[in-house]
């Protein structure tokens, strides 16, 4: 993709696009110095396309996530997402947007410890204050197959259910892109395989934009496209 | 849609939010140590609350029994009708005396008496305690005498040889003896009635004949009602022609009995200061934790979406929430507790306690709002500004909180909300530099205790090491451990020091040896015989004092009449006859607070006087005026060089105005002293009375026992309301250790893991506890020694006396006390399987 195709894209033709950053850049100050965690990444991610982001520790696979789904604002650069440029609105209106649009699996689950597993999947529902969440929450953890664990608390569920709760409730919202960071880093091979299955059939009924972050070599052949990061610059 | 119906709707969805998450969290036990930290504060404070305010009414109820009316106005002239129309139309209830002495005549034997007429609802405060038979029991009646009745003092029946049932005259009128009375209320509170009483109807006192030209009778009217009743009269009065009038309320009606509810109403408003206090540290560890806790899953929730406002909403909601649950539940606690409280204080504090009122209810419900926005929401706040990155990377974090800052501010508002509750600015300030410059002491050893512990771990074995080494590496947060732990244990010493010193203070005041006799009138030419009649008797001669009568013409050049006394007590200095005495010596329990005690070295021959502190302040006198005094016909001025605190309840004869020697030397006056006369040598008063007719002996027996009532009744409370204190105390060393229980849960799943068994994590968790508790305890001792120097020096006014006990005290303490509860809060954790610790983490 050129960069005239890529800028035609984020400013507004979307042509089918619905994530494109631009020159993304990250610094962050430290003891040593600034560092450069990202330097001129540009990403161009299709609707429906799952992508992997791989590299080595420290390549800036995470921070890179964070740019793209608004956790984080970059030095310098654009981010697009669904139509609305992501870093010229501030944090409450990058939660709008996720809130409507985006689902998180992480690598250590993030269930809040004090909510049941249907409670877990019920949340974003309320906050995004949806109709019948406990219904909707309830139809979620079947497709996840953990229904009969639905009362249970985070710590009376194992590493692969915590999964598939965080699952549900990243699906529950039907969101245009599901971000995933290391899905299996907790997760046994087996266990983790199990996951994998399940997420990608759930995108795949969704038609869901998968971007998925992973040094499993394996993980990241399941996507159709792969991007490859290296001391914070994309190498292929 | 408008913009605040947007705000309306964000509200509502928070509001509905905040009540699911409380509903769940308190399910899952989140909130469980915030609000049992603020619910123990609210009880506590509550309890306090409610139980004080008890027992504040009923000293003041007791107080007032001195009077037996809220309120009375006393004259030497028959008061006019209308008062009493008034007072009733007021609401008020009342009564009336009159009293005037009399020798009663039984065949040859005679007793000047006092005669006590009164109406029939005499007194409107305290009761009448009578005896049917001589020596019988002693019970309270709600009755006055049936007309043509007279009930008598037991001194006057041994005095006429009489007994129950006898007819007596009191002028034309005869009337019969048929009942002894033990004491009235308002007996000990004006020393005039030093011959034995007898009460009568105040209806039978026109057929007597002796109210006649020239009679000497005093006249009272007794007004007893709500507080505003009784302040709308009072205004009322003032405000009419009242020449010869003299009104008492409490705070004038007894020196002795007010400096005691002052005293008490002061401690027990210190213990409801810790209590407050303590509850604001304990909130600020469970919130702090609270927060920590929280931080990720703000991260989440901001991540799937949440907006600030919505976070924030939900914060502040959920406190407001947690603030009314605590209020109420606390102030039904706390009511419960005060009932509890005040049935196990029954039988000792003897009074009846009236209900409660509301104030300390609306307090339980303000309190809790205050504690928790000024110690929870400022790192509540914080969640607000938790990066949403945090759940990519655990080390993104909100920017840190100034704490000096925002504790300064809720410091400041507890502040204000102590001075509304004790009503004491000063009492408040000595206690806030106290905490303040502890806080500074505790965190300034515990940064130095961190940074020597550094190179004392590798010289310990490995329990030890690790103990001191958790010490270290919290670093910030072992100095607000140490900081709270020591403020606890200074709060528990400081009421452990000043409780014991105030109460040594009281006890001292009124030994068991203190006076009961009153000798009054005792002339020169009797002096030495009355000194050696004690010594026959084995009772050590008295110190006699000598009295002179004069008339205060002048201070500095403005004639009496002319003078505006700014207080009760200086009205009633102006409108009495005054008594002088002179000494070389100052008095046993007078403390001078400005000038200087003459000495032999001075002039003598100018005569100077000390005068009493309120007297000085009633009139502004200052060192250098000058006070002229008609002393038997001859013009004195001297000028005032001293001014003294006196001790009132030392019952020793004191005096508000004080001569030099040489000054009424020649003057001829009488003297006063006072004896104490044990159980055992009571006929010895028989034989006083008998050798010595002229002199009027007051038996203060029975007024020690009314002050030493009040006394009791204080000490008992204050010792019911440490107890809370100490479990407020307490509560805020569990809350402070359960804020670092989630960390040890990892860390000790950690040591396990490698190896570690369950008694060298224990050792480990033990040995930081200890020395936290060590270092807290000297520490506490310190500030407590400190702050209650001040305090009983400066507040309370009494003789300090640094206790070095409380070091020894403090160190044990805090080792046990910190130790002990550290080890048995933490003990579960170590017995969590290590497998599910690290997968919760």
């Amino acid at each position: 993709m050129t960069p005239d195709q890529l800028n035609r894209d984020i400013d507004g033709n979307m042509n089918g696009t619905v994530l494109a950053a631009e020159h993304l850049t990250m610094k962050v100050s430290s003891p040593e110095g600034t560092l450069t965690i990202l330097d001129d990444v540009n990403v161009f991610i299709r609707a429906g396309e799952t992508v992997a982001i791989i590299g080595a520790s420290g390549a800036g696979k995470s921070t890179l996530l964070a740019l793209l789904a608004g956790l984080d604002v970059p030095t310098s650069g654009k981010v697009k997402l669904n139509g609305s440029e992501l870093t010229t609105l501030d944090e409450d209106g990058r939660a709008a947007l996720r809130a409507a649009h985006v689902g998180f699996v992480f690598q250590s689950f993030h269930l809040v410890p004090s909510l049941t597993a249907l409670e877990n999947v019920m949340l974003p529902l309320e906050l995004a204050n949806q109709p019948s969440p406990r219904d909707k929450a309830m139809t979620a953890l079947q497709e996840v197959g953990l229904q009969a664990r639905a009362g249970h608390y985070p710590n009376q569920l194992s590493g692969g259910e915590q999964q598939r709760v965080a699952i549900a409730r990243a699906f529950v919202t039907h969101p245009a892109v599901l971000f995933a960071d290391e899905p299996t880093g907790n997760l046994d091979t087996a266990t983790g395989e199990k996951v994998v299955e399940q997420l990608f059939a759930m995108n795949h009924a969704a038609g869901t934009t998968l971007v998925l972050v992973t040094h499993d070599a394996s993980l990241a052949s399941r996507c159709q496209r792969v991007i490859r990061l290296d001391m914070g610059r994309v190498v292929a | 849609m408008m913009p605040s119906q947007s705000i309306i709707k964000t509200w509502m969805h928070a509001a509905r939010l905040s009540l699911q998450k409380i509903r769940r969290e308190w399910r899952a036990g989140e909130h469980l140590v915030l609000i049992m930290a603020l619910l123990v504060a609210v009880t506590a404070l509550t309890t306090v609350s409610f139980f004080t305010d008890r027992v504040e009414r009923a000293m003041k109820q007791r107080g007032n029994e001195i009077l037996a009316a809220d309120l009375r106005v006393t004259s030497t002239r028959p008061l006019p009708g209308g008062y009493l129309q008034h007072a009733q139309a007021l609401g008020l209830r009342t009564a009336q005396v009159q009293s005037f002495n009399n020798v009663i005549v039984s065949g040859d034997a005679t007793s000047i008496s006092t005669i006590y007429a009164v109406t029939k609802n005499y007194p409107l405060r305290g009761k009448l305690k009578v005896t049917d038979v001589l020596n019988g029991p002693v019970h309270e009646t709600t009755q006055i005498p049936a007309p043509g009745e007279l009930w008598v003092d037991a001194r006057l029946l041994s005095r006429l040889s009489i007994n129950l049932g006898t007819e007596l005259n009191i002028g034309k009128l005869q009337v019969k003896v048929t009942r002894i009375l033990d004491s009235r209320p308002d007996e000990g509170s004006q020393f005039i009635e030093f011959a034995p009483t007898v009460l009568m109807r105040l209806e039978d006192v026109p057929a007597t004949g002796l109210m006649g030209e020239g009679s000497r009778a005093r006249y009272v009217q007794l007004y007893a009602g709500d507080d505003a009743g009784i302040t709308a009269f009072h205004d009322w009065w003032t405000r009419q022609p009242h020449d010869n009038q003299r009104v008492e309320s409490l705070s004038d009606a007894s020196p002795q009995v007010q400096n005691s509810i002052e005293r008490a109403a002061k401690f027990l408003n210190l213990t409801a200061l810790t209590s407050v206090l303590l509850s604001g540290i304990g909130v600020a560890m469970a919130a702090r934790r609270y927060t920590a806790r929280h931080l990720d899953t703000v991260a989440l929730m901001k991540t799937i979406g949440a907006s600030q406002a919505m976070v924030l909403s939900i914060s502040t909601l959920e406190l407001v929430m947690l603030a009314v649950i605590a209020g109420v539940l606390g102030t039904i606690f706390g009511y419960i507790a005060q009932w509890g409280l005040a049935l196990a204080a029954r039988d000792l504090i003897r009074s009846d306690l009236p209900a409660p009122g509301l104030t300390p209810a609306l307090l339980g419900m303000i309190t809790p709002l205050i504690i928790l926005a000024g110690f929870a929401l400022p790192p509540l706040l914080q969640l607000k500004r938790v990066p949403p990155a945090r759940v990519l990377r655990h080390t993104v974090a909100p920017p840190p909180l100034r704490y000096y800052t925002v504790y300064g501010v809720a410091i400041a508002a507890l502040c204000a909300l102590l001075i509304v509750l004790v009503r004491d600015v000063r009492l408040v300030i000595f206690v806030g530099i106290g905490t303040i410059s502890t806080i500074a002491v505790l965190a300034s050893a515990g940064w130095l205790l961190v940074r020597m512990l550094k190179s004392v771990r590798h010289n310990v074995g490995v329990s030890w090491r690790y103990g001191v080494a958790n010490i270290a590496r919290r670093g910030r947060e072992s100095i607000v451990q140490l900081v709270a732990f020591g403020l606890g244990l200074m709060v528990l010493l400081l009421l452990f020091v000043v409780r014991n010193d105030v109460l040594n203070d009281w006890r001292r005041s009124l030994p068991p040896d203190a006076p009961n006799q009153f000798l009054i009138n005792i002339s020169p030419e009797r002096a030495d015989e009355l000194k050696q009649f004690f010594v026959d008797h084995g009772i050590a001669a008295p110190e006699l004092v000598p009295m002179m009568r004069a008339h205060l013409l002048k201070v500095n050049n403005t004639p009496a009449a002319d003078l505006k006394p700014k207080n009760d007590r200086g009205r009633g200095f102006l409108d009495r006859e005054a008594n002088l005495s002179w000494s070389r010596e100052l008095p046993d329990g007078n403390k001078l607070i400005a000038g200087t005690w003459w000495n032999d070295a001075d002039n003598m021959t100018a005569p100077q006087v000390s005068v009493e502190k309120s007297i000085a302040e009633a009139f502004d006198l200052k060192l250098g005026d000058t006070m002229t005094y008609d002393v038997g016909g001859q013009e004195i001025t001297a000028a005032i060089s001293s001014i003294r605190d006196v001790r009132w309840d030392s019952f020793k004869p004191n005096f508000f105005v004080l001569f030099s020697p040489g000054v009424l030397d020649k003057v001829v006056g009488t003297y006063i002293t006072s004896v104490h006369i044990n159980p055992s040598q009571r006929s010895v008063m028989g034989e006083f009375y008998k050798r010595f007719p002229e002199i009027s002996a007051i038996d203060i027996d029975a007024l020690i026992a009314q002050i030493r009532g009040v006394m009791d009744s204080a000490t008992m409370a204050i010792q019911y309301v440490f107890v809370f204190s100490l479990l407020a105390g307490i509560a805020v060393l569990l809350a402070a250790i359960q804020a670092t229980r989630d960390e040890r849960r990892y860390e000790s799943a950690m040591l396990r893991t490698l190896g570690a068994s369950r008694r060298v994590v224990l050792q480990g968790v033990a040995a930081e506890f200890i020395v936290l508790g060590m270092l807290a305890g000297i520490l506490g001792a310190s500030a407590a020694s400190a702050v209650g120097y001040h305090l009983a020096t400066r507040a309370f006014n009494l003789n300090y006396h640094f206790d070095f006990n409380v070091w020894w005290i403090g160190l044990l303490g805090g080792m046990v006390l910190v130790g002990v509860t550290g080890i048995a809060v933490t003990r579960s954790v170590v017995n969590v399987p290590p497998a599910l610790s690290l997968r919760e983490r």
